[in-house]
């Protein structure tokens, strides 16, 4: 992937009357980077996805596309194409048609147009269905047409506002991979917008995580997923057992902390986030997957506690448990992989559980 | 049973009305078809079938003078009446955000007065010492009267295309409320100024109602008979006024039958033309 960056924003502002939208928004998106911007309903992901197209205007900052600053210049007139939540495809006009819609204005002849239609159409796998008409389509392929529509035009960046909400779950996952391989084959930026974090994770290179108005963190899914930020990024990305700890020391071999659900122990310096002043944090978490249940008495792990399983969930691959730890705070969650020789634990089982220090997440 | 259950509720349901509508609309219908094949005899009327009447209504000069008269006044009264509603309704769902169906209701004010109270009006305004020569008198802009205002074709055109505007404006409305704004976002995604997407999007989409529109003012522009006979003077005169002459004082009423039903024939034929025109240009839509 390249670096350079292909839109910027600069304390991008929002307001709508005096509800402020959008509080001051930086960011880089490189080019041919699949970007999310990934929030909760009503954090302004959209807008600001619709400023970037071009069919807001920003209230105060500067969106730069490719190095031009899109100051008043409307959507018409942009290197962006937008793929919309409705798809938005033109019930007058057949596939062809709306696949050719843009190419109209650029100066080609009938046959140019033809063949890029095809090619488009080939590309999103509805090769053929040019002379359909649009309410002839499934869901799935009208976001295929509504997706060619946008890729004819070579855009710099394709937008896409929650393209696969609509779809059912078995055709969303299809297309989720689809979509990233074919954005990967074509190098085209890609901004999505979505609020379903686990179709960020699958598909982005970076994701941009927003609560109201503002951007939370921007980092690789795994970055997002392993080193949240905030309690409330790390309980939006995944699931996140949160536990009350006490620093009790700083120094060379790391952040010593007292937790009172699972030990003593002492967090290396690389899993201490930079600037941290051991005596702010409040609490640590630990993915339900870090922490493991010690079936066996010969299983060891790098440090264990003690806990009562209190309920289970049974996933078919992974077993999800709720363990009360040393009878401390709430119960955790721990994911198990089922195995073969083994059943899932009853209720009320007392368990052993195992957890490493450098699975946890410290936080303010 | 060849009808399914639902079917069957369903057609028990309109029935009432149905009937109700066969009576009213499918009777007269057929007395006046079946009269036009008949012939007055003085004061009796000659069962004998014959196409005399047709043949009378098809070559005279004056009622083809009549009909040519009435589709012209109809057609120029649509095509103004239907220009005029369009920037209206566009307005009313493309930039009334607040208070709709205040504009709306407000549109309806001229059906709070009868018809006939309405094309008076028109003849208090355009008449000789009527509002608006009094006005530009008033003004200083004209000496006399202008004498050209009523009493004549223009005069039946202006009554017409008022009263039926608000019929045009309703459907080209609803047409317009219909289109889904992202479509209109995608055209200008896609590289349409406003001008373009109009043209590409918006009036396409518009186009069932711009023909319901233009059936429902021509199609009764047509038969008018209050106006022309109000407003319109000897040269106003439509064909509507010659049925009503024909089954009234000159006690004609096969030949009567057989203008009307010429008219119509002549009037569902320019609208099926049209209806098919503007499924062609509104393209693959339902």
């Amino acid at each position: 992937m390249q670096d350079k960056p292909i839109i910027e924003l600069r304390d991008v502002i929002k307001r709508f009357g005096s509800v402020q939208a959008l509080n001051g928004i930086n960011a880089t998106i490189r080019e041919g980077e699949f970007f999310s911007l990934l929030g909760p309903s009503g954090c302004g992901k959209t807008t600001l996805l619709r400023m970037i197209a071009g069919f807001e205007d920003p209230t105060d900052g500067a969106i730069v596309i490719d190095g031009k600053s899109m100051q008043g210049i409307p959507a018409n007139r942009r290197p962006t194409n937008m793929v919309f939540q409705s798809y938005a495809i033109f019930p007058h006009l057949s596939v062809a048609e709306n696949v050719a819609y843009g190419l109209k204005k650029k100066k080609l002849s009938k046959a140019e147009i033809a063949a890029e239609v095809d090619k488009a159409l080939s590309m999103v796998d509805l090769a053929g269905y040019g002379r359909r008409a649009a309410h002839e389509l499934s869901g799935g392929q009208r976001q295929r047409v509504a997706l060619a529509r946008a890729l004819v035009m070579r855009p710099k960046v394709v937008l896409l506002d929650e393209p696969l909400s609509a779809l059912d779950k078995k055709l969303r996952e299809q297309m989720q991979v689809e979509l990233r391989q074919l954005q990967q084959s074509i190098g085209i930026t890609f901004i999505l917008v979505t609020h379903d974090q686990e179709e960020a994770l699958i598909m982005s290179d970076r994701i941009a995580v927003m609560f109201e108005g503002n951007i939370a963190q921007i980092d690789t899914p795994e970055g997002l997923y392993r080193r949240p930020v905030s309690k409330r990024v790390a309980s939006f990305i995944g699931v996140m057992n949160f536990l009350d700890a006490t620093a009790t020391g700083q120094d060379g071999t790391g952040l010593s902390l007292d937790i009172p659900a699972l030990g003593k122990v002492t967090v290396p310096p690389s899993h201490v986030p930079e600037g941290m002043a051991a005596a702010s944090v409040q609490s640590i978490g630990v993915r339900p997957e870090m922490l493991t249940i010690l079936f066996d008495g010969k299983d060891k792990a790098e440090s264990e506690t003690t806990g009562k399983v209190t309920g289970t969930s049974y996933y078919g691959d992974m077993t999800y448990y709720t363990v009360a730890l040393n009878g401390v705070g709430a119960p955790v969650t721990v994911s198990m992989r089922n195995t073969a020789g083994r059943s899932v634990l009853p209720v009320g089982s007392p368990v052993r559980v195992g957890w490493g220090a450098e699975s946890i997440v410290l936080f303010e | 049973m060849i009808l399914g259950r639902e079917a069957r509720q369903g057609l028990t349901l309109i029935s009432p009305t149905m009937i109700y509508a066969l009576l009213l609309l499918a009777a007269p219908l057929l007395t006046v078809v079946t009269f036009s094949f008949w012939t007055q005899d003085y004061l009796t009327i000659d069962t004998t079938l014959t196409l005399n009447n047709y043949r009378e209504a098809w070559t005279q000069p004056i009622y083809r003078i009549l009909i040519l008269r009435s589709l012209m006044v109809s057609l120029v009264v649509t095509l103004v009446t239907v220009l005029l509603a369009f920037p209206i309704a566009y307005y009313l769902s493309f930039h009334v955000t607040r208070r709709k169906a205040l504009w709306l209701f407000m549109i309806t004010i001229p059906f709070w007065t009868s018809y006939l109270l309405r094309v008076f009006l028109w003849k208090v305004i355009l008449g000789y010492n009527g509002v608006l020569n009094s006005a530009l008198t008033g003004l200083g802009i004209i000496d006399e009267p202008l004498t050209f205002l009523l009493y004549n074709i223009n005069a039946v055109i202006i009554t017409l295309a008022h009263a039926w505007a608000p019929f045009a404006i309703l459907p080209i409305f609803v047409a317009l409320e219909k289109i889904d704004r992202s479509l209109l976002e995608a055209a200008e995604d896609l590289g349409d100024g406003p001008v373009r997407r109009f043209f590409r999007v918006t009036l396409p989409l518009a186009m069932p109602g711009v023909i319901a529109s233009i059936l429902i003012v021509l199609i009764p522009t047509v038969g008018d008979f209050i106006t022309p006979r109000l407003v319109g003077g000897t040269d106003g005169l439509m064909i509507a006024n010659m049925i009503q002459i024909q089954f009234g004082k000159a006690n004609n009423a096969p030949l009567g039958a057989a203008l009307a039903v010429s008219s119509m024939v002549i009037v569902a034929s320019i609208s099926l033309v049209i209806y098919l025109a503007g499924k062609r240009f509104g393209g693959k839509t339902q």
